[in-house]
């Protein structure tokens, strides 16, 4: 049993989306998600043990050897990954189970819970999968699915945006499969060890420079690299709050857990950084997105969009840690993998329970709620705190190590835009507190949210405060892993 | 007790008592109970580590790592105890005074106001006995954001106005400057721990300590160096009693306390007095206490001229550290005393005269004693304090300093300070003798006749004073603190020599 785990982790998940809906029973369907939901963290974290008390698990898919047969590989990054993904997984599901906080049409159900475990299948399959081709297929499946769950919101516009998204997305996974197809051309291998060690004496070869651009630009857009992040605030607007916390907290993790990979495993970081002057672009890249997603944010008139663009800026910390080529940079980018996840995902949640009583998510219609939904509106701030990375919460955690980074490879003026940046978060947590707390309320009568909302919201909320003191499982997993990648890359 | 305990209790006293406020919201009575009852436990606790720290102890509590390297941890030291002991001390004359001022002014409220307030004095306890520099810096945060809430207070678009100022310069220089400036040491030397003798030394070039010493001092916005200072006059929107409290004793002297612990525990006077790394800060400090004594006496509105001499005050702190001298650092930690009490005197009193009189500007102040003289009596002996005249605490705080700048050859530094005390008694003087020797204005008691007027019908204590002959005082639990304050001033003058022996170890301590 044991030892099919890796595959347990993603069959699990993907055969019980056809039963979902199949069954199509809405509380049946519901209790199969959830328990998918938890199970998923069970195994993902008992994978993780396995990884961390010895070395890289590799299994063979089917019993076939690669570099035939797909190999799942899981070492620290993977299971640390996989540990993130299901837990939003397990808390989000379990706050999306209460049909209140879905916010779907009766009788389509079944579709919703379908389409997010098909989507949670994906996510997992391409953290653990060891095969180039492998990814590309789970990352269709997550997207696909997501263009669905999108597309489900209540919003009128919503299709319009999922349909936008399509668009973008089949563009980026086109691109992820072209870099593919060239970098198979140069090496006669899908297998990611197999391909890493080929690729160590092609790295004059133009088919390479050529696969890596693709490589590149497709993950990019997949994850929402600034300039390319046009889709995400639609897509997480329209969508129902639920979702956008499912999507933003895992999503966008795994896109660039994937870049890391490709980065550090396939492509390595002398190549990546050496040759290709990959710091070059992103450097000037994610700043831009720090200073251009967080001054968006400061001026959106609607809770989930100023949410996204927040995401977008996020997004900039976590390729900046990554082009540090270092062990802090690298902690600092793959802890606030973690960070940002819990935040945000929190965030959202605290939104769908804000949307629930008040149904719209603008903030002139949040008005004083502050008063009214006291516990809610407590987790917005909690919350907004982390983003800013106030001391004693994760966002802390993230800045400190990128910060010190930047100090250590002697980039001063980026320390200090890193700082500056963060502030722009106060500016527009702080509007938000306005909102509730100083406005008077639309109308007085609006109760807190259910119990049953808050509870996960509180989970994940709690959490950010919880890991911003006890970082041995965070940052500190994140170290170890920085350390095996670079290791390995270098 | 162990002194473990008493740390521990001292900061989760008002925390708690925040949280038990904020359940028995209802029952007014009942709060203020509790609350008050919180300031006595937390001073309860603080008090009895004074004689352990007098002894050469130094209670240590460690808490947990949050990084390699990077601990929640506490530990007394006596700048620190000194700090905790006003803060904690203050809270209790300063709770009784909120009571009294927020019931007899109606205000909006009030629980939020009282949480916030333990909230923040939990915060303020936690830099007092940080044990290094990442423990500083996390309740210097929390003590940003908890006072927030009661600087916006009445939510009118004025009060959201100063917030924004308030949370924009505080977490700007906090986050751009000060965070900076601790990761930079970490980076430096792997440490954040509060050492004597500091950290620092040898670890860096003179240039980069310069660069950090910069970072620090203005990173420290809380003490309003120019030109970080705006969000002082900005915060007097709030209620007095959180001026009173907050904005003259607890979150200023964060500020300063962070300076001089800095200065003292991660450069070393030493290496700073070596390397001049501090010389700017001299001139800037000294620019910012002339500067602002000056701006304080064309201020009318007496908050104002009260928070820009609370900017001046501070800069004699920082100028002590600066010095980098024994005395001047004596003279800092001291003065952090004198001021903070001689400071929250005053402010009680513009806030009695606001309740009982609804008078704001000094303008119309014009033989205000003959009603409240009570009130005019301790503000006289606030700003004889102030002025640092004897019989009062803050001859002391200036003294050192005087004799800081002396020992370090900066003779140019006691003219400074000679010159502000001049400036100091054109803010405050005239504010004393328009109350005790200028008849009462006509124009304005008649405008303030019809005020009272109209509310003739009104039971609030605040609108009993309409007519303008007999003592017309603030509520007793107005005027009894604010009298607790004035005599604490006399007191202090003749109690200096404790507070001295509690400060001399970290001068000698380091060598």
């Amino acid at each position: 049993m044991t030892l099919h785990l890796p595959a347990i982790a993603i069959l699990l998940p993907l055969l019980s989306a056809p039963i979902c809906v199949a069954v199509r029973h809405a509380l049946v369907t519901r209790l199969l998600t959830v328990a998918v939901g938890w199970g998923s963290l069970a195994v993902s974290g008992e994978l993780l043990r396995q990884a961390l008390s010895g070395a890289p698990i590799h299994y063979e898919l089917g019993g076939f050897a690669p570099p035939l047969g797909i190999e799942y590989v899981i070492d620290t990054t993977t299971g640390y990954v996989l540990v993130i993904v299901s837990t939003i997984a397990a808390v989000v599901f379990s706050f999306g189970a209460t049909t209140r906080g879905a916010a779907l049409p009766a009788g389509r159900e079944h579709l919703y819970y379908g389409a997010m475990l098909l989507c949670l299948a994906g996510l997992l399959g391409m953290t653990i999968t060891g095969d180039a081709f492998n990814v590309f297929v789970f990352l269709e499946i997550s997207s696909l699915s997501s263009y669905a769950l999108i597309g489900l919101g209540q919003d009128r516009r919503a299709p319009v945006a999922a349909f936008s998204y399509l668009i973008m997305g089949t563009i980026g996974g086109t691109f992820f499969l072209l870099g593919i197809g060239f970098l198979y051309q140069a090496t006669g291998t899908l297998n990611m060890a197999d391909m890493a060690e080929r690729l160590a004496s092609l790295h004059r070869s133009r088919t390479v420079h050529v696969a890596f651009g693709f490589l590149t630009v497709g993950l990019s857009l997949k994850l929402a690299v600034f300039p390319l992040h046009q889709w995400l605030p639609n897509a997480y607007a329209r969508a129902p709050a639920v979702i956008s916390a499912f999507l933003s907290a895992t999503a966008t993790k795994v896109m660039y857990y994937v870049l890391v990979r490709m980065i550090f495993t396939i492509f390595g970081a002398t190549f990546v950084f050496g040759k290709m002057g990959m710091d070059m672009a992103l450097v000037p890249l994610s700043l831009g997105a720090m200073f251009v997603g967080s001054l968006a944010a400061i001026f959106q008139t609607d809770l989930k969009r100023l949410l996204a663009y927040s995401s977008v800026a996020q997004i900039g910390y976590m390729t900046l840690g990554l082009s540090f080529n270092s062990v802090n940079g690298l902690t600092g980018g793959l802890a606030h993998l973690f960070n940002h996840a819990l935040m945000k995902g929190g965030l959202f949640l605290a939104v769908a329970c804000l949307v629930y009583r008040v149904g719209s998510s603008r903030l002139d219609d949040l008005a004083g709620l502050g008063k009214c939904m006291p516990i809610t509106s407590a987790a917005f701030v909690t919350g907004g705190l982390a983003l800013i990375g106030v001391p004693a919460t994760v966002g802390f955690i993230s800045k400190w190590y990128l910060v010190l980074a930047a100090l250590e490879t002697g980039q001063y003026l980026f320390a200090g835009l890193i700082l500056l940046s963060s502030l722009l978060a106060v500016a527009y947590v702080l509007r938000v507190v306005e909102v509730l707390y100083f406005k008077a309320p639309k109308s007085p009568d609006v109760r807190e949210a259910p119990v049953s909302l808050l509870l996960p919201t509180w989970i994940l909320i709690g959490a950010t405060v919880v890991f911003g003191l006890r970082t041995e499982l965070t940052a500190g997993l994140a170290r170890s892993a920085a350390m095996q990648l670079l290791g390995a890359g270098s | 007790m162990t002194s473990e305990t008493l740390i521990l209790l001292s900061l989760l006293a008002p925390t708690v008592g925040a949280l038990l406020v904020s359940l028995t919201g209802s029952a007014p009575n009942l709060r203020e109970s509790i609350s008050t009852l919180a300031t006595l436990v937390t001073f309860g606790a603080v008090a009895p580590l004074t004689p352990r720290v007098l002894a050469g102890q130094r209670p240590r509590l460690d808490v947990m790592e949050v990084l390699p390297g990077v601990d929640l941890a506490f530990e007394v030291e006596p700048l620190g105890m000194l700090y905790a002991l006003v803060a904690s001390g203050l809270w209790i004359i300063t709770s009784l005074y909120a009571i009294g001022y927020m019931r007899g002014h109606n205000e909006q409220n009030q629980t939020r106001f009282f949480v916030c307030f333990a909230l923040a004095i939990s915060a303020a306890l936690g830099i007092a006995f940080s044990a290094n520099l990442f423990t500083l810096f996390l309740f210097y945060e929390v003590l940003t954001f908890s006072t927030f809430p009661l600087v916006t207070h009445h939510g009118t678009e004025k009060a959201k106005q100063a917030g924004r100022i308030y949370l924009g310069i505080l977490v700007t220089t906090s986050v751009c400057f000060l965070l900076l400036a601790v990761v930079w040491t970490f980076q430096l030397t792997g440490s954040l721990e509060f050492r004597p003798g500091g950290i620092l030394a040898g670890k860096a070039s003179g240039s980069t300590l310069t660069a950090l010493m910069v970072l620090y001092a203005f990173g420290a916005g809380k003490a309003a160096l120019m030109p970080f200072h705006r969000w002082l006059p900005n915060a007097m929107v709030a209620p007095t009693p959180v001026s009173a409290l907050l904005h003259a004793v607890a979150v200023v002297k964060a500020g300063v306390f962070t300076i001089l612990k800095v200065i003292v525990y991660v450069f070393g006077i030493e290496t700073i007095a070596a390397g001049g790394h501090s010389d700017w800060l001299m001139w800037v400090a000294s620019g910012t206490l002339l500067l602002a004594s000056l701006v304080a006496i064309t201020q009318d509105n007496l908050k104002a001229r009260l928070a820009y001499s609370t900017i001046s005050q501070l800069s004699y702190i920082v100028l002590g550290g600066a010095l980098a001298t024994a005395e001047g650092v004596l003279g800092g930690g001291m003065h952090i005393v004198m001021h903070a009490v001689g400071k929250i005197t005053l402010f009680f009193c513009a806030g009695a005269i606001y309740v009982a009189a609804h008078k704001t500007e000094i303008s119309t102040m014009n033989g205000l004693a003959r009603r409240m003289p009570f009130t005019m009596t301790a503000f006289t002996i606030g700003s004889l304090s102030i002025i640092g005249l004897p019989p009062f605490g803050g001859t002391w705080g200036k003294w050192y300093l005087g004799l800081g700048a002396a020992r370090g050859d900066n003779h140019l530094f006691i003219f400074v300070l000679m010159l502000s005390s001049l400036l100091s008694i054109g803010y405050l003087m005239p504010v004393v003798l328009r109350a005790f020797f200028r008849p009462p204005d006509p124009e304005s008691n008649s405008h303030h006749g019809e005020h009272a007027d109209e509310d003739s019908g009104s039971q609030h204590a605040s609108h009993k004073g309409g007519r303008h002959e007999g003592i017309q005082e603030a509520p007793l639990l107005c005027v009894g603190p604010l009298c607790a304050a004035a005599v604490g001033c006399l007191v202090l003058f003749f109690t200096s020599d404790q507070i001295l022996q509690l400060l001399l170890p970290i001068t000698t301590g380091a060598r």
